[in-house]
């Protein structure tokens, strides 16, 4: 694999420590509980806005260390900006559209 | 690897928008609905997905440094984890097919509109979830082979990086549909 230079650019780069891994897994696992302990107050109309907030930060823990979002260039950052925009936007659109249906 | 992610992101992004649109419309159905989810299970089964990403990320780095039986041991303790994931997700679907809730099942078929299409997506999207779990599984056997093998090493540690890349995608995928389905009621 070694004609994808790109890919291992980030050989000389300092490797993550194996203390963040476990720290994020901590932190994953501290966010597991918190959604877990939302969920049974039942809050009626926030709770599940606020799990999937929760999920989302978990989501973004993930992405920044296990998947060193965080250390990619500027171009994949950009790349998945769009991604996730694209997503954002089929699922408003469609929005727009179902909650004014008569 | 990126790119397919992000195909991988649109293809459940789509069955995300199904339900959210489906959960608009027949929101109480689906709040009951929910209640028949094993929150104990699903909460393990997060825990020990999530743990799975934790040991393919030591994986990698351990391969990085040259600590190849270190990666190795870590790489099988993802395919364990992975698999025990597989065995909680084929008890809970046990669960339910032995009560008549499975696609066409006789008493899927007696609940209310909204429940049924709840538990279609159920099955439709942690179906598709474990099948991506399956096939990553099969994706780092084959990547424990290849660090045996010296393919993989210090300085060629492409194929093991993506297979983590996939590996955490796969987990992030879990990460929304836990709430989504067991955290509604």
């Amino acid at each position: 694999m070694e004609k994808y230079g790109g890919q291992e650019r980030a050989a000389g780069a300092a490797l993550p420590s194996n203390g963040t891994y476990v720290a994020v897994w901590a932190a994953l696992l501290f966010f597991l509980g918190l959604t877990i302990f939302v969920a049974r107050l039942g809050i009626p109309s926030f709770g599940v806005a606020i799990n999937l907030l929760i999920a989302t930060v978990k989501a973004g823990l993930v992405l920044v260390f296990f998947m060193h979002l965080g250390s990619e260039g500027r171009f994949l950052k950009i790349m998945l900006g769009v991604a996730f925009a694209a997503l954002t936007a089929i699922i408003l659109l469609t929005f727009s559209d179902v909650m004014f249906r008569r | 690897m990126w790119f397919f992610l992000f195909t991988e992101l649109l293809f459940f992004g789509g069955m995300f928008l199904l339900y959210s649109i489906y959960r608009y419309k027949f929101a109480a159905d689906f709040h009951r609905a929910a209640a028949d989810e094993n929150l104990v299970l699903g909460s393990v089964n997060t825990a020990i997905l999530l743990t799975s990403s934790l040991a393919m990320a030591l994986a990698v780095t351990a391969a990085r440094r040259g600590e190849t039986r270190r990666s190795i041991a870590f790489q099988l303790t993802t395919i364990g984890l992975g698999a025990i994931f597989l065995v909680i997700k084929g008890v809970e679907w046990a669960a339910k097919i032995g009560r008549g809730i499975y696609p066409n099942g006789p008493v899927l078929l007696g609940l209310k509109n909204g429940e049924i299409i709840f538990f279609g997506l159920y099955f439709t999207m942690t179906g598709l979830h474990a099948l991506h779990v399956l096939i990553g599984i099969t994706v780092i056997a084959f990547m424990v082979r290849y660090t045996k093998r010296g393919v993989i090493g210090p300085q060629r540690y492409s194929r093991l990086e993506n297979t983590g890349l996939y590996w955490h995608f796969v987990d992030i995928v879990w990460i929304y549909l836990f709430p989504l389905f067991y955290l509604i009621t």
